[in-house]
């Protein structure tokens, strides 16, 4: 399979803080691959690259095979790179259409096509498989917190997108909820989508992913099938850069933890 | 560009989500109503229960209050507020308040008498150094206007900076068009202030409250009184009325737009399968219309005269007024992009600017409307008054207009609200006043139960606030 997005040798640094180093990493098209990593592992610093926001230092960014500049949030979005982040960019007092049109709506600036919206809206989430919204019309306030994500979610497909990137989707969700997000998902990769999971939770991971990156003070040790790994495995991959013939060497990781 | 698999048709989507297929039920509307109130979203139902409450009251305990003559007055009393109220409608609804409004209203209604009553000298009538700045102003204004990229305002802006170089006579047009466009120069100041220099919106229009006060001073002179009862157009803005057939024509047109509206968008929904609420809801808000309308339109074209020589019959111009620019408005409002953008501003900026909206852009923009709004609203009141004095604007201006707006339901939190709220509230405070009023109540009993009847507005609102933001 072919790559649809592709990171080689990344680098990425604030100031004296050298945050990415030598970043390779890859998306495919109609997967959903994890990234992992302790705190401060550089997982926000890479989807923020990604999405154009913090541009890299150095290393080149592959979009479908051709060498892409992502400079601003703009360039990304106009390749199809959305980002739905943590803290969801939703207004409370809009109804489910009007924040999933936001800032694009459809129709003239005097005259928004609002049926057409509506339309959409609706297809969109069915086409999701969504069905535990009764109208797209109530207001997102009216909404549980799984609802909330799932239209945050709906809203970064209307956009012709090509990859998805999930800051935490889950974080702040009950079981049930967590449950429709995590197959939202995976629908989101049935439909040819490149899927990229940020997340803590390795139940989640393993649940929904084909395969797991693993960042370590800022290095990619380790991007692996999920069913070729155990959870212990991942989890001593994040603790310690390394786990048995996978990671870092352990030399290297004395000399990044020098740094 | 949804992504749409291809056996996913219409119907497929329809089944999907229960409460947006077709025809709802009224008894299904009728619950999704209760359940809309429930979440807080109350809306001017509060207010509206209020004036009816009101009204019987009044009604009841004053045989004066429901005479043609007092109902008349009571709405071209109440314009000049409401209008200034509606100004102020955009700029709560992005959770920002214009403490200036009033004041800024005084400003364009000094301006505009001025300019009536030294027959178009606005540079004799101020003074050359009051003349410079005032012209200084403007052109700051337009600067301004270019660098935040609202194009609207700075043509606006250039108007009054032409009326004062080029030195026209007096003429009623060209003196309101001054007053609206001073409101939009002084607008587009406070939107500047706040959007770009991000100072806080209360403050900063605290302090342009206290500066358009000592300006109103400074340009009608310290116990100056400028009158502009002798022109006839400027003094039949709030105190003539439409000629019978004109009414009816008003009328007429209101219907047949409102009924357009409703039934055209309720046709296209149906043909497109989407959620309708029940014919029944529709026919009853037209048949609301038509007969109220009527019956409204049929008492205001009686002689409403106490003396036997004079006939004094017909809507009061302020109605359409006010009409005008509330259907205007809550066009803008509703459907069109800077509208919904307000609302979004309103709810979530930060949602907003990542979606790619110039969130300063919106923010100044409401000032500007407000102002100019606001300059609207002080042509009404002069007109009323039948003249300017150092008070324009000032005492209670302000407060009546923010109170008007959130009787009406507008939220004080932002993202919650509509021109009609406006409206609404305006009525509730004038029929307040007036009743009381009519009962030789004491300015202190006024006073009282205004501000109860405000503090309860409030409470309303933050009550139901509350309940739509808990899940």
């Amino acid at each position: 399979m072919t790559d649809l997005l592709t990171l080689e040798g990344v680098n990425k640094a604030f100031g004296p803080v050298h945050v990415l180093h030598g970043v390779n990493f890859s998306v495919r098209p109609g997967e959903v691959v994890a990234l992992v990593g302790d705190n401060g592992a550089g997982k926000s610093t890479l989807v923020k690259s990604i999405a154009g926001i913090h541009p890299i230092d150095s290393g080149t960014i592959r979009f479908n095979g051709e060498v892409v500049h992502l400079h601003d949030p703009k360039a990304a979005s106009k390749l199809g790179i959305e980002v739905v982040y943590q803290d969801l960019a939703l207004a409370d007092n809009l109804d489910i259409v009007q924040n999933m049109y936001l800032g694009r709506e459809r129709g003239s600036s005097w005259f928004m096509d609002e049926i057409t919206m509506e339309e959409e809206a609706r297809k969109t989430l069915a086409s999701l498989s969504v069905r535990t919204i009764n109208s797209v019309r109530q207001p997102v306030s009216s909404l549980s917190g799984g609802q909330r994500q799932i239209v945050a979610i709906a809203k970064s497909v209307l956009w012709d997108s090509k990859v998805i990137l999930l800051d935490e989707p889950t974080a702040a969700l009950g079981v049930a909820q967590t449950k429709q997000v995590l197959d939202l998902v995976r629908r989101l990769a049935e439909q040819g989508l490149g899927v990229v999971l940020i997340s803590h939770n390795l139940g989640d991971v393993f649940e929904v992913a084909d395969r797991i990156a693993v960042l370590y003070l800022g290095q990619l040790v380790a991007q692996v099938p999920t069913s070729e790994v155990t959870q212990n495995q991942v989890v001593e991959l994040i603790t310690s850069g390394r786990s048995g013939e996978l990671g870092v060497a352990r030399l290297d990781t004395a000399s990044i933890s020098a740094l | 560009m949804s992504r749409t698999t291809a056996t996913d048709s219409a119907l497929q989507s329809r089944a999907d989500f229960g409460s947006d297929t077709a025809d709802k039920s009224p008894s299904k509307a009728f619950r999704d109503y209760i359940a809309k109130l429930r979440a807080g979203e109350l809306g001017s139902l509060p207010a509206l229960l209020g004036l009816a409450t009101l009204v019987i009251v009044f009604a009841s305990a004053s045989p004066v209050f429901l005479s043609l003559t007092n109902l008349a007055n009571l709405l071209s009393q109440s314009s000049g507020r409401m209008l200034i109220a509606m100004g102020l409608v955009f700029v709560l609804l992005i959770g920002e308040i214009d403490v200036s409004a009033g004041a800024a209203s005084g400003v364009t209604a000094a301006v505009l008498a001025l300019h009536y009553v030294n027959n178009g000298n606005l540079l004799g009538g101020m003074g050359e150094p009051v003349f410079i700045i005032f012209v200084v102003l403007n052109l700051v204004a337009v600067g301004l206007a270019i660098w935040m990229k609202i194009w609207a305002a700075a043509v606006i802006s250039l108007i009054p900076v032409a009326i004062a170089l080029i030195g026209f006579t007096a003429n009623p047009w060209i003196g309101m068009v001054l007053a609206v466009t001073v409101g939009t120069s002084i607008g587009t100041i406070t939107g500047f202030l706040v959007a770009k220099v991000r100072i806080p919106s209360f403050v900063i229009t605290l302090a342009l409250f206290l500066t358009w006060q000592g300006v109103i001073l400074r340009l009608i002179g310290d116990g100056g009184v400028l009158g502009i009862n002798s022109e006839p157009t400027l003094r039949s803005v709030a105190n003539g009325n439409l000629s019978p057939v004109f009414g009816w024509i008003l009328y007429a047109v209101s219907v047949a737009g409102f009924s357009a509206v409703v039934i055209g968008q309720h046709l296209i929904r149906r043909r497109r399968h989407l959620a309708t609420s029940p014919v029944i809801v529709l026919v009853a808000k037209v048949g609301l219309l038509v007969l109220l309308g009527a019956a409204a339109t049929a008492l205001l074209n009686l002689n409403r005269s106490q003396n036997d020589n004079v006939v004094i019959s017909g809507i009061p111009y302020v109605v359409p007024i006010v009409l005008v620019l509330l259907v205007a408005g809550t066009y803008v409002l509703n459907r069109t992009r800077y509208g919904r953008h307000i609302y979004s501003v309103g709810g979530n900026a930060e949602a907003s600017r990542r979606a790619g909206i110039d969130v300063p852009k919106i923010r100044a923009s409401v000032f500007i409307v407000s102002s100019s709004l606001a300059a609207v609203g002080a042509i009404v009141y002069s007109s009323k008054v039948g003249s300017v004095d150092p008070t324009a604007g000032g005492l209670n201006t302000l407060l009546f207009a923010v109170g008007a707006a959130v009787i009406g339901g507008t939220s004080l939190f932002g993202g919650r609200g509509r021109l009609s709220n406006a409206v609404i509230g305006g009525l509730v405070l004038a029929v307040v006043e007036n009743g009381l009023g009519l009962l030789n109540q004491p300015a202190a009993i006024v006073a009282i139960v205004t501000g109860l009847v405000l503090a309860l507005a409030a409470a309303v609102d933050a009550l139901s606030r509350r309940r739509s933001t808990k899940f």
